[in-house]
Parts: C-alpha cells; sequence; structure tokens
C-alpha cells in the first residue's frame, strides 16, 4: 500500500532513446495525449520505456551464499543514475499491491563506458514478505520499479587518501559499491582503504571471494575479515585495536544500530564525529518503538511542527486540529480521500477494520486512522 | 408511489446497527481479497481504453474514407467512455490506491474531461457522496438548476427544465466544468472570490489543452481528412457526453430514490449513513458490457455505500447487499435501464411544475 513518488528529472545517462529531437517530440506529443503523457503509452509497450514511473527488468539472478542474491538490474529511461554508497528504492508487487524496500546499490555509477547496469544484493529475512520474495521468486525478466537513488552515505569525488569501512553482515552492500568504483579506476597514489568486515563465518560472509581476491591485486586495499563466531561481536575497541589512527581516518560503517552507537561515541569522545559517516540499515519497514499502553502513540505532523499524544481511538485528523495544526479535509469519514497525507515512519490503525499498517512512504487517510504506536506524518 | 416517497418507518436503532455491521462484513471481506486478479483487471481496461484511443485518433487521420470515419469515431467513443467512467470516476475515488501503484492512484490521476480533477473530487466525492440527496447539501440533487424534489422552492425557469436537462446531454462536460466552480458558494459566502478566480484559472488551462487536443490538433495532423476528424471527434465527445449523463442521472433521479431533510441527517451514525445510501441511490440492470461501459455505476447503490472498493467487485456484492435490504425492510431500487431512464425523465417533468404532482 505505500505509494511512492519519485520525481525524478531525466539523467544525462537516461538518454538512450531520448537526444534533444526525441525529447521536442515527446514534448510535442503530450499536448496530443494531454492530460496523459506519452510516457503512459510507451509504458504499456515497455515499462522501461517510460520516465514518468521509472523501471527495471531482472537480467540475472546469481545466487549469493546462503539467503542472498545478486540482482542484476537493467534500468529503464527514467534512470537518473546514482553514486556509490547510495541505495535504491525497489518496488514489488505482491498480489496487486506494490510494496517498496531499500537496498544499497554494489555496482558502480554508470561512467558512460559500460552498458547500463545496476546491481543489488537482497538477503532473506524469513519473517518478511517482500525480501523472500526476491531471493526466491525471481526470475530474469521480472519487471521491478525503481524509486530515484538515495542517501548521503556516499563516496566522495575526489575520494579521500585514508578511509577506514567497518561493516557488519549486510552493512558490506554500500561499501562493496564504493569499492568497486575505486577497483575500477586508479585511485589516486597513496590511497589507503581499511575494511574491517564482520560476519558469521566465513561461509555466511557476503562477498567474500571478491573481497579478498580484491584485497590481493589492489595495493590500496587491506581487509580484514571478523568472524562473530570465533572472535565474538565486532566492537569499537575492536576497530581501535585493528586501525590505530582511525581519528584520523575518513571513516564510512555500515550495520546494527548497536555497532553504530558505539562507533559514534568513540568518534564523539576524540572530536572525530566529522569524519564519520553511518548508514543506518533497516531489513524490516519501520516497527513502531514502544506503542503507547493504550497503542495510541505521540504523532508528529513534520511540516506544521506540530507534536502531539494520540489515543488509540482518535482519528490523526483530530488529534492534528485539536494540536493546533491546519490539515487537509474532507468528507472526515474515510469516503472522499481529500485528507491524505503521506506517512513519513511507524504504523497506523484503520478505526474501521482495525488493521494495523502503514510504511515509509503510504499515504493514508487521517480521519479514519488512529496512531498504532509513534509516527510521523509529512503535513 | 409519491414523487419523493415518503420516509419508511425507521429502522428501530437496533436493527440499523444490525443492518450496518453486516454492511461492514461485506466490505471488509471485500478489502481482504482484494489482489492480482482486480490489479490484472484494472490494467487491463487501461490497456484496452488506450489501444482503443490510439485506433481511434489514428483510424480518424483517414476519416475522409467513411469506414475509417466510422471505425475511428466508435473507437474514441468507447475510449473516452471507458477513461471517463471505469477509469476516471473510480480511480478518482480511490478504488486502487490500495495497489499502491502512482500511475493508477487518486492523488495522480487526470482525467479527459474539462473539470480538473481537483474540482471534481471536491464536489463529488466530498459534496456529493457524504450529502447524498439531502435537500440543501447535495448540490448533485439536481446541480443547482433541475429542481428534483418538493423540497425544493420551484422558480418559474423550471417550467423550463425539461428543455434545458435534455440540452445539457450532449454537453454535459462543460456542465459539470461550470458547475464544479461552485459559482454559488462565493454568491453564499462559502467561498473567496480569490479562490473562485484561481479554479476558473485552472479550469481555462485544461479546457484549453483539452480543446486544443480535440478540435484543432489531431484535425490539423489529419491534413486532407481535417474535417471529418474534427467531425468525428466531436461526435465522440458528444456521444460520451449523452452516455455519463444518462448513467449520472439514473443513479439519484429515478422516481422511487429519496431525498433527505437536513434536520434528519443529525448526529447520522455510520448505519444510518448507509440507509440513507441505499434509500437515496438507484441500480439499473446489464450485462457485462453495460457495466464496463458505465464504470460500473449500474450499482450505484453499492457504489454509495462503498465508493472506495474496487468496482469490479459491485456486481459480486450486489445480490448480498440486496437480500440484506429485503431482509430488513429497507427500499432497493433496481430496474432495466430503460425504465430508470424513463422514470428519470418523469421526475424532471414532474418537478417543473410548482404543484407536488402524484403519478
Amino acid at each position: 500500500m505505500p505509494v511512492f513518488l519519485p520525481a525524478t528529472p531525466a539523467g544525462p545517462l537516461a538518454e538512450r532513446i531520448t537526444g534533444r529531437l526525441a525529447r521536442a517530440l515527446l514534448a510535442a506529443a503530450g499536448r496530443l495525449t494531454s492530460p496523459l503523457t506519452p510516457d503512459d503509452y510507451l509504458g504499456l509497450i515497455d515499462p522501461l520505456l517510460s520516465a514518468r514511473h521509472p523501471a527495471g527488468r531482472v537480467t540475472a539472478v546469481r545466487p549469493e551464499g546462503p539467503g542472498a542474491v545478486t540482482l542484476v538490474i537493467r534500468p529503464g529511461r527514467g534512470w537518473a543514475g546514482h553514486r556509490a554508497g547510495q541505495y535504491l528504492p525497489v518496488g514489488v508487487e505482491l498480489d496487486g499491491v506494490r510494496h517498496w524496500r531499500t537496498y544499497s546499490l554494489t555496482s558502480p555509477p554508470e561512467d558512460g563506458t559500460r552498458s547500463r547496469v545496476l546491481t543489488v544484493t537482497v538477503k532473506e529475512d524469513p519473517r518478511g514478505a517482500v525480501s523472500p520474495h526476491l531471493v526466491h521468486r525471481t526470475s530474469p525478466g521480472t519487471v521491478l520499479r525503481l524509486g530515484p537513488a538515495q542517501g548521503e552515505f556516499v563516496l566522495p569525488e575526489p575520494s579521500p587518501a585514508r578511509m577506514l569501512m567497518v561493516t557488519a553482515g549486510s552493512g558490506i552492500t554500500p561499501v562493496m559499491g564504493m569499492l568497486r568504483t575505486l577497483a575500477r579506476r586508479p585511485p589516486p597514489a597513496r590511497t589507503d582503504v581499511l575494511l574491517l568486515h564482520s560476519a558469521p563465518g566465513p561461509g555466511d560472509c557476503l562477498f567474500r571471494a571478491e573481497l579478498t581476491g580484491l584485497a590481493r591485486r589492489a595495493p590500496w586495499l587491506r581487509l580484514h575479515l571478523h568472524y562473530t563466531r570465533s572472535a565474538g561481536r565486532l566492537t569499537a575497541e575492536h576497530v581501535g585495536r585493528l586501525c590505530p589512527d582511525w581519528a584520523a581516518r575518513e571513516t564510512w560503517a555500515c550495520g546494527p544500530a548497536g555497532l553504530l552507537d558505539a562507533l559514534r561515541a568513540r568518534w564523539d569522545a576524540a572530536g572525530a564525529a566529522r569524519r564519520l559517516h553511518v548508514e543506518h540499515f533497516r531489513l524490516l519497514p519501520l516497527a513502531p518503538l514502544a506503542p503507547a499502553a493504550d497503542g495510541g502513540g505521540r504523532v508528529r505532523f513534520e511540516r506544521s511542527g506540530v507534536e502531539a499524544e494520540s489515543a488509540a481511538s482518535v482519528p490523526l485528523l483530530h488529534t492534528g486540529e485539536a494540536a493546533g495544526a491546519v490539515l487537509p479535509y474532507g468528507c472526515r469519514r474515510g469516503i472522499c480521500f481529500g485528507c491524505l497525507a503521506p506517512l513519513l515512519h511507524g504504523r497506523v490503525r484503520d478505526l474501521r477494520t482495525g488493521e494495523v499498517h502503514g510504511e515509509p512512504g503510504e499515504l493514508i487517510q487521517t480521519c479514519v486512522n488512529g496512531a498504532a504506536g509513534p509516527l510521523a506524518l509529512d503535513l | 408511489m409519491t414523487s419523493t416517497p415518503a420516509a419508511l418507518p425507521p429502522l428501530s436503532p437496533a436493527r440499523a446497527e444490525e443492518f450496518g455491521a453486516a454492511l461492514d462484513r461485506i466490505r471488509a471481506e471485500v478489502v481482504a481479497t482484494r489482489g492480482d486478479e482486480d490489479a490484472r483487471y484494472i490494467r487491463t481496461v487501461i490497456a484496452v481504453q488506450r489501444g482503443l484511443e490510439a485506433g481511434g485518433r489514428l483510424a480518424l487521420a483517414v476519416s475522409l474514407l467513411p469506414p475509417a470515419w466510422c471505425a475511428g469515431t466508435a473507437m474514441l467513443t468507447v475510449a473516452k467512455t471507458l477513461e471517463n467512467m471505469e477509469l476516471g470516476h473510480n480511480i478518482l475515488h480511490g478504488q486502487w490506491d490500495w495497489m499502491g501503484d502512482p500511475a493508477i492512484h487518486s492523488t495522480t490521476w487526470e482525467f479527459d474531461f474539462l473539470t480538473p480533477a481537483d474540482a471534481w473530487k471536491h464536489t463529488h466525492n466530498h459534496l456529493h457522496h457524504t450529502y447524498t440527496n439531502v435537500v440543501g447539501r447535495d448540490r448533485d440533487l439536481g446541480y443547482t438548476i433541475l429542481r428534483m424534489s418538493p423540497e425544493q422552492p420551484w422558480h418559474p425557469v423550471h417550467l423550463l427544465q425539461p428543455l434545458y436537462a435534455a440540452l445539457l446531454a450532449p454537453v454535459f462536460e462543460w456542465g459539470i466544468a461550470l458547475y464544479d466552480l461552485e459559482a454559488d458558494a462565493v454568491t453564499d459566502g462559502r467561498k473567496s472570490v480569490r479562490a473562485f478566480l484561481g479554479e476558473v484559472a485552472h479550469l481555462a488551462r485544461k479546457a484549453v489543452r483539452q480543446c486544443a487536443k480535440d478540435y484543432v490538433l489531431f484535425p490539423l495532423l489529419a491534413g486532407p481528412s481535417a474535417l471529418p476528424c474534427l467531425l468525428g471527434n466531436v461526435t465522440a465527445n458528444g456521444l460520451r457526453n449523452v452516455w455519463a449523463h444518462t448513467v449520472i442521472f439514473c443513479g439519484h433521479f429515478p422516481g422511487d430514490v429519496r431525498t433527505f431533510t437536513e434536520e434528519e441527517i443529525e448526529d447520522e451514525s455510520r448505519a444510518q449513513w448507509y440507509l440513507r445510501q441505499v434509500q437515496g441511490s438507484a441500480d439499473f440492470e446489464g450485462g457485462l458490457l453495460l457495466r464496463v461501459l458505465s464504470g460500473n455505476l449500474g450499482h450505484q447503490i453499492e457504489h454509495h455505500l462503498f465508493p472506495d472498493l474496487p468496482s469490479n467487485r459491485y456486481a459480486e456484492i450486489a445480490p448480498r447487499v440486496r437480500r440484506l435490504c429485503e431482509k430488513y425492510g429497507v427500499p432497493y431500487a433496481t430496474g432495466p435501464l430503460w425504465r430508470q431512464y424513463a422514470s428519470m425523465w418523469g421526475r424532471v417533468l414532474r418537478h417543473a411544475v410548482p404543484w407536488d404532482l402524484r403519478r
């Protein structure tokens, strides 16, 4: 039920069938297809031709150890490119309903010389619905919806001379995109990258062969694999021991919240917080952190800057208005959809059916939904 | 039967709540079983509609040939009908929002109809569906120009209403576009002049695009076939207008549909709202083709009970709703299209004069 409304500009690389003339033609054709766009017709022929609703086609599915696969995706006309380290919103349709999940891009950005291909690596979460579908029931030819690449966890241009990467589990994925980008072009002399990666054991270490191979070949990369089954959980103390000059390095860290919090505290204490970049990784959509006793929760109306407690049985619209926010409304009984607002995070309860739902980006009717835990609305 | 059937002895509050709970269960069942098949249905209608539109435009480009004119005009008429009824109206109701597909969503859809989708969603989804058939609140009850119930004050101009109701049909989209501007709300002080002017500009922009496409650009592109192409487009829009007018008027104006007073809806519960929706709407019967071409609005009662359920499911729940109404003694108005159509005109004629005529 989430609705993702990406505003993707046609990027410089999204022009396989365009070019200036073709674009002018499409704009002219838009006069004829109004109120639809030529994209709406092109997308019927092949979803990849639609720039308005970007899509990609899976061209290969590569097993990547137990319960993980790498999806190789050829993006269509609407793809606007990405920077190494960013993540990709992927839209998957399950029983008629589109679900969005984000996965770190592991492919280097297009450099104009190779064919445009994206890769994401998906690890199955047996409790979820989307990742098992992507891992076990996705075959070449499947069309996936793509959102615009996002995230500030990126490799800067030019890349710094000394870098430290600390990753755990599937936290390796955005860093893999960075390493492949560095490996593709000769990095500046004196570049020194230390990667500390933690996995349960060699058998379930993502990209193990590629990482060890790259560390052998590339003079700029040093690799330390940390196996938690034998060496215990990777901690900030481990990092300090393995990389004594950590505070002087530009650092990227991605993994479980516990590890990231510990690193954050250590870097803060050393006055090096500016050099630490972290990516919070979530395999599951956000769940309510601590539902209030009665099932309601604290609601934040982001744009209005209003925050209020909302009981489980009170429509969000009432809560907001009572707290002084000016909100869109219509019939106030769930009929007209005039009050739709995007959910930023948290979950809501449909007061008519009791169903708890909500994913980031989903448009919800504030007049018939109550809070199911703390949440924020883009209102 | 009176022109506006008197209120039946109302259900006891407990019976009304039971009736409402049974309808809630029907709704919940449909919501729980929405899935792949429904998604396939709406995407198929979209593909057929766009295919017909493209085919119609191509045929009209060579419409100097009479068979091409006939085929092109027919295809374009059907395409525009599907676009307005099964797609535009229903998608703008949020019937397909559950799919989470931004391309088929009430917030992004714009239809091939003069009035902008935003304006339509306000007057139709909000005002009409909330205050269905409440005299003084539901502007759709006669669209502010027709007198459809004895409670509405009579003015001499209503003597002409059979004439202008008929003249409205072929230009229905213009009528709706002007109606959605709610000029009466400005004189009542419910809307500012500034907001009104903004909406006029919004409508003007869309109208220019719509008219340029159908009456200038496609005819010009047709070269030697310009004139027949223009005629084909005018015909397609006109036929679509007449059909939309027919379907919509048959949904609320047949003789056995009730109206309500503002006092009656004070403190209305959800169950009472359901009761009003059933009695304020009328179905007409037909096969699959008629259903699709009318946007499933032959199931106007089901649509008014559950405006946000996917239209392809109305036919499946209609027999259950009807049985439920029989069980609780709630009138359920239905009949063949021609009879509802005749009954609707009877009502337009009866209320043209100031006397309360009995049939």
